[in-house]
């Protein structure tokens, strides 16, 4: 089982498209999902979609998310203190700039790597 | 004690009020959300104010921040969430002024903690922050409610100068200042509504 990724943008575009991205050029082996605007359509984001986002993908062996800017990072970190504790333990939220992470991340994941591996990988774009 | 009732319509109605002078605030340095988007936030506490107004004071602060969380959809939700949420958990429900400013100082610690951020860094914490110490410092002052509405306008105007270090206006460097900071404005609007009412 690999890492899984999860994109959280302020625009449903770019977290759509950033995860077109991960499909063309890693594959299928890793479980993408992503959401992006808020809870009235408008550009910004929504906690309980970054909830169900990091419930769809979760994975024993650990899930990325990767956030674009500011509001996004906090929305995550509360999505991530909504989930269970045994949940929590394997998620992490990675700040690298959120496609070229994304494909970093996906990349690292698919042949494997731990969650410390893809965070890394994914950091290193920076 | 005030009814929390009149509190959350009292917040809602400045947020509501304000909505416009909020956004042109935040166009001029961040991304012009934050009228709305507040906006959007208290609505939400308003439409659950029948359950609200049911819960002991604690838990109904917790759960007005959960909303603020869900539905706000920009950074001020997690920041003004976690101000709520964290007040509620050191709320008492009947709490005398020196229990209610603990709980505000727990409060505006969970904003530092969730902004990762401090005084002087152009924020609504250049509020919040020396406010709740001054309410600390002053909870047997019988014009505490009458002063805090005067330091919350100071500190609001203290944000002009600063050159912003936390979010979007950060990008801004030196341009930022020269504005009020609308995180800032939207803290001590809610901070002067609560305030006016209890010198009522």
């Amino acid at each position: 089982m690999n890492v899984s990724v999860v994109i959280v943008s302020h625009s449903p575009k770019v977290a759509e498209g950033a995860s077109d991205m991960i499909r063309q050029m890693v594959g299928d082996e890793v479980a993408v999902a992503y959401c992006g605007g808020n809870s009235a359509g408008g550009l910004g984001t929504d906690v309980a979609q970054i909830v169900s986002c990091i419930e769809e993908v979760w994975s024993e062996a650990g899930t990325i998310v990767l956030v674009d800017l500011g509001g996004a990072e906090m929305s995550a970190e509360m999505a991530i203190e909504m989930l269970s504790d045994e949940m929590q333990e394997k998620v992490l939220l990675c700040n690298a700039p959120i496609v070229e992470g994304a494909v970093m991340a996906a990349t690292e994941a698919s042949i494997g790597g731990t969650l410390d591996e893809v965070n890394n990988a994914a950091l290193e774009v920076i | 004690m005030l009814k929390l009732m009149t509190i959350i319509d009292s917040c809602a109605d400045t947020i509501t009020q304000n909505t416009e002078i909020l956004t042109s605030l935040d166009q001029a340095i961040g991304d012009g959300d934050h009228g709305i988007n507040l906006k959007r936030g208290f609505d939400a506490i308003k439409e659950q104010k029948s359950e609200l107004i049911e819960l002991p004071l604690g838990k109904a602060l917790q759960s007005a921040g959960m909303k603020l969380v869900m539905s706000v959809g920009g950074a001020s939700g997690p920041l003004y969430g976690s101000l709520l949420m964290a007040m509620g958990k050191s709320m008492p429900d009947n709490p005398n002024t020196a229990e209610i400013s603990k709980a505000f100082e727990a409060g505006v610690e969970a904003v530092k903690a969730r902004g990762k951020s401090d005084v002087g860094q152009k924020t609504m914490l250049d509020v919040l922050i020396p406010l709740s110490e001054y309410f600390s410092a002053n909870v047997n002052n019988v014009d505490i409610c009458a002063n805090m509405i005067d330091q919350a306008q100071l500190l609001l105007e203290s944000t002009r100068e600063m050159q912003a270090k936390k979010g979007r206006a950060s990008f801004l460097g030196e341009r930022s200042i020269g504005h009020l900071d609308p995180g800032a404005y939207s803290s001590a609007l809610l901070v002067k509504a609560i305030c006016e009412l209890e010198k009522k």
